[in-house]
């Protein structure tokens, strides 16, 4: 079924012209990376151009370079044919099979597409297979996509989705060029100037030029004579004006052997006409190199747009040199801030100027340093006798950042809601317009730091901080030890401190009870104002349960609040198994929740309620049951604010 | 000397034939003038003495007309090849884009050919000039001479071109390989052309 790929049909035997020159760079480079470049490929040209040559090199040449690669050749008759077969003995799926395994797919002649939908269908759903798979189609026709008569819009804008190249009528140059080549195949010498004259005819394409020659050829085998120029002329029934083509380097071409100065011509005007053309081969490689690794190639568009344009090498330098730039760009950009890499204007060489605003943006530490978790709202904070000095000193941060208490520093055990204070100033003061906030823990602080030396990158990193006009760490004891971090936080104290931006930190103990940390930061954590945030008092219990219990509009019962917030626990954090053990044995025996409930479960047998706690997974524990009305998830154990959002977002 | 102007859009090559004295570089150009036709030539500029000996050098222009969209010209000068007008010989290589080496098959003559051919790479390196980076062809003239005058073509190449360039045997006065080498000259420069190397 499938054509074998002719070995004579090979790149090496194409003759490349300023015709096909494009069609065959494609072709190469389809072949030298089957899938990734031009997908599908489509080349278009009259009868008797090459196409049918080309679409066997590509074949032969992929079968060279990557011989395991699965190559299928064939006419658009020929798979007519076999699906037809195929869907006559019951094989229609193991048919598509077949072809969905293709890796490289070189079908010719597809103009005979044309009012046959069923074949369309089938071709459209191989082709859209093929590309998903990465595998590489090329495709041959007579003309273009879009006039193939009747052919599915969705194969035309398929078919024209990779690259559509024509191929046009030898020049007079690559006729010649094939002339000599072919005659040499033969093992046929000619006088000079027979080749000339033939090619100097106006045939439309190679096979009539191939006609033309294999008479020749005959002619002279059979006399034994070698015929000149105007013998050929007569045998091919030129007339003295045909065998003149529209150049004046052909008029001289057709020169008579005899005129020496004539023939020289002939030979000049060959070799000058394939050096002053190299420049387009030039251009067309570089734009099909520097597309296929992604780059913007509209300045080398431009220039084959031109005639004849000044100093192409240089141009083509000094795209590459852009090219080589944005390159350097990209890397160093990636080596600093991964998400900022990748932007297209790293592959557009016209656009070098933004790549080097972007680039410098991000080593002057564009990229902003990690923000507090939106999860924290300072209006769902409890607040109560116990912490509202705390909240107190807060507010007035808010209100008037680094002018007040700088640094502040929110002490108090595990579970008092530092996190969520510290969080909810970040977002307060990331309202104010141009505010830069670095709101995160100090775990991530350090890791982020280890990253930056392990990268050689720490000037961005500092860069980074040094733009925030808000610092705020979470548990600042965590600095213990790490003397680098520390010297690094010095550092960054110092300029918040001079240019009045604020620093707030949280710990679990005041700054002179905190181990392992440097005098230095002690004194100056000790600077501004250490505030403390108590063990819960009634007042804010009671809050804290309303809220985790309440319905919008429907208060829960006061005697339940009353005996949950008499309930001694040291932290708020502690509040929530209780709550979570109360609701799960009200939703489990279908009654309301009341303080009775509440104290058998509590005081009485567990029952159901302890084996409903829902499960200890990051810290973070959500009622399973939904009987906790507050959206607010209750934590009592969180590594770092990033837990908790991967929390809330599952 | 740029080789393509694509601002005027012209092509023009300079050709220079060096040699030793009476090696025939001027019956070289007379060969080719006399078979170019009137309207493709210039005037061939030839400052002789009086016993016909190149005193200058000969300058032939020839317009090959337009080619590819460029007028296209070849310009062909002979150096005197006598030892003492070595500053010419410089200032006629300057900016040359090609150069036939004209040598004097005559056995006697080979001294002469070889001094010649040093004092050519002597003179390009004189202009910066790398005698391996420019275009060279050697013609073995005379060849028409009695053969037991003259070394063969082998000989000659075994003698003087040792970079394996490309060597013709010629007939000047009678027009056997000029064309030829003329040609064969051009291939290499239009070569180095497509190569890019304009400047």
């Amino acid at each position: 079924m499938t054509t074998a790929l002719n070995p004579k049909y090979s790149f090496d035997t194409f003759v490349v012209g300023s015709a096909n020159r494009l069609a065959v760079t494609a072709g190469r480079t389809v072949a030298e990376n089957p899938g990734a470049a031009y997908n599908p490929l489509f080349v278009y040209s009259g009868s008797g151009l090459g196409k049918t040559h080309l679409l066997m090199a590509i074949g032969q040449a992929v079968k060279k370079l990557a011989p395991g690669l699965n190559i299928e050749y064939l006419t658009l008759d020929e798979y007519v044919e076999a699906f037809h077969a195929a869907i006559a003995a019951g094989q229609g799926d193991a048919f598509r099979r077949r072809f969905q395994g293709v890796d490289v797919l070189l079908v010719d002649d597809v103009q005979f597409l044309a009012k046959r939908k069923e074949m369309q269908s089938e071709l459209l759903r191989l082709t859209e297979a093929l590309q998903v798979a990465g595998h590489q189609i090329v495709l041959t026709s007579d003309r273009p996509p879009g006039e193939i008569a009747d052919l599915d819009e969705r194969l035309i804008s398929r078919f024209s989705g990779g690259l559509v190249v024509d191929i046009g009528p030898p020049d007079y140059e690559t006729r010649v060029a094939i002339l000599r080549r072919k005659a040499e195949e033969r093992a046929a010498r000619f006088a000079p100037g027979v080749l000339e004259t033939v090619a100097g005819a106006a045939f439309d394409n190679v096979r009539e030029l191939m006609g033309a020659l294999n008479r020749l050829v005959a002619y002279q085998a059979v006399n034994e004579t070698q015929i000149n120029a105007e013998t050929a002329r007569q045998l091919l029934g030129l007339k003295a004006e045909a065998a003149v083509a529209v150049g004046a380097a052909v008029s001289r071409a057709a020169a008579p052997a005899a005129d020496e100065f004539g023939q020289f011509l002939a030979d000049v005007t060959v070799g000058l006409g394939k050096a002053v053309e190299a420049w387009r081969a030039r251009v067309a490689e570089a734009i099909l190199r520097w597309e296929g690794e992604g780059y913007r190639t509209r300045r080398l568009e431009a220039l084959l747009q031109q005639e004849a344009p000044t100093a192409v090498d240089d141009a083509i330098g000094a795209y590459e040199k852009d090219v080589e730039r944005l390159k350097r760009l990209e890397g160093e950009v990636a080596q600093l801030d991964p998400q900022a890499s990748g932007q297209s204007l790293f592959r557009d060489p016209e656009r070098l100027a933004d790549a080097e605003a972007a680039a410098a943006q991000v080593r002057a530490g564009g990229a902003p340093p990690p923000g507090p978790s939106a999860a924290f709202p300072l209006a769902s904070y409890a607040v109560g006798p116990s912490n509202d000095v705390a909240v107190s000193a807060v507010r007035d941060v808010i209100a008037r950042p680094g002018k007040k208490y700088n640094p502040l520093v929110l002490v108090g055990k595990s579970g008092l809601g530092k996190t969520h204070l510290l969080n909810a100033i970040g977002l307060e003061l990331a309202r104010a317009r141009g505010a830069v906030v670095a709101c995160l823990s100090t775990q991530a602080f350090i890791d982020e730091l280890i990253a930056a030396i392990d990268g050689d990158h720490v000037d961005w990193w500092r860069a980074r901080y040094r733009r925030a006009t808000a610092l705020l760490l979470d548990d600042i004891h965590l600095l213990a030890g790490k003397d680098r971090t520390q010297q690094e936080l010095f550092n960054l104290f110092n300029l918040f401190l001079d240019k009045e931006r604020q620093l707030v930190f949280t710990a679990p103990a005041a700054p002179g009870a905190l181990e392992g940390l440097e005098e230095r930061i002690v004194t100056r954590l000790g600077g501004g104002l250490v505030a403390e945030l108590s063990e819960p008092d009634r007042e804010l219990k009671r809050h804290f349960v309303e809220r985790a219990l309440g319905e919008p509009g429907v208060p829960p019962d006061a005697a339940l609040l009353d005996y949950l917030a008499d309930r001694p626990v040291d932290s708020v954090r502690s509040l929530v198994p209780v709550l979570q053990r109360v609701v799960s044995a009200a939703a489990a025996q279908d009654v309301p929740l009341t303080a009775g409930l509440a104290r058998d479960v509590l005081e009485g047998q567990p029952r159901e309620a302890r084996r409903s706690g829902g499960p200890r997974t990051s810290g973070i524990v959500v009622s399973s049951l939904g009987g906790v009305k507050s959206r607010e998830k209750m934590v009592w154990d969180w590594p770092d604010v990033a837990d908790r959002l991967i929390e809330e977002y599952r | 000397m740029s080789l393509v102007n694509f601002t005027t859009r012209e092509i023009t090559c300079k050709i220079v034939y060096y040699g030793p004295g009476r090696s025939g570089k001027t019956t070289n150009l007379h060969y080719v003038y006399g078979r170019v036709p009137d309207a493709r030539r210039g005037r061939m500029v030839s400052l002789a003495t009086q016993t016909d000996r190149t005193l200058f050098f000969d300058f032939l222009p020839i317009d090959l007309g337009q080619i590819s969209g460029f007028a296209t010209r070849f310009q062909l000068y002979t150096v005197p090849g006598q030892v003492y007008y070595n500053a010419t010989r410089r200032l006629v290589l300057q900016g040359a884009d090609g150069v036939v080496f004209v040598a004097d098959s005559q056995a006697r003559q080979l001294d002469e050919n070889l001094e010649s051919l040093q004092n050519l790479q002597s003179n390009l390196l004189e202009h910066g000039v790398d005698v391996r980076a420019m275009p060279l062809a050697l013609q073995y003239n005379k060849q028409d001479l009695p053969r037991e005058l003259i070394l063969s073509q082998a000989d000659l190449d075994d003698a003087l071109n040792f970079r394996g360039v490309p060597s013709f045997a010629a007939d000047a006065l009678h027009g056997v390989g000029v064309f030829e080498t003329l040609k064969g000259i051009s291939e290499l420069v239009l070569k180095r052309l497509a190569a890019g190397s304009t400047a």
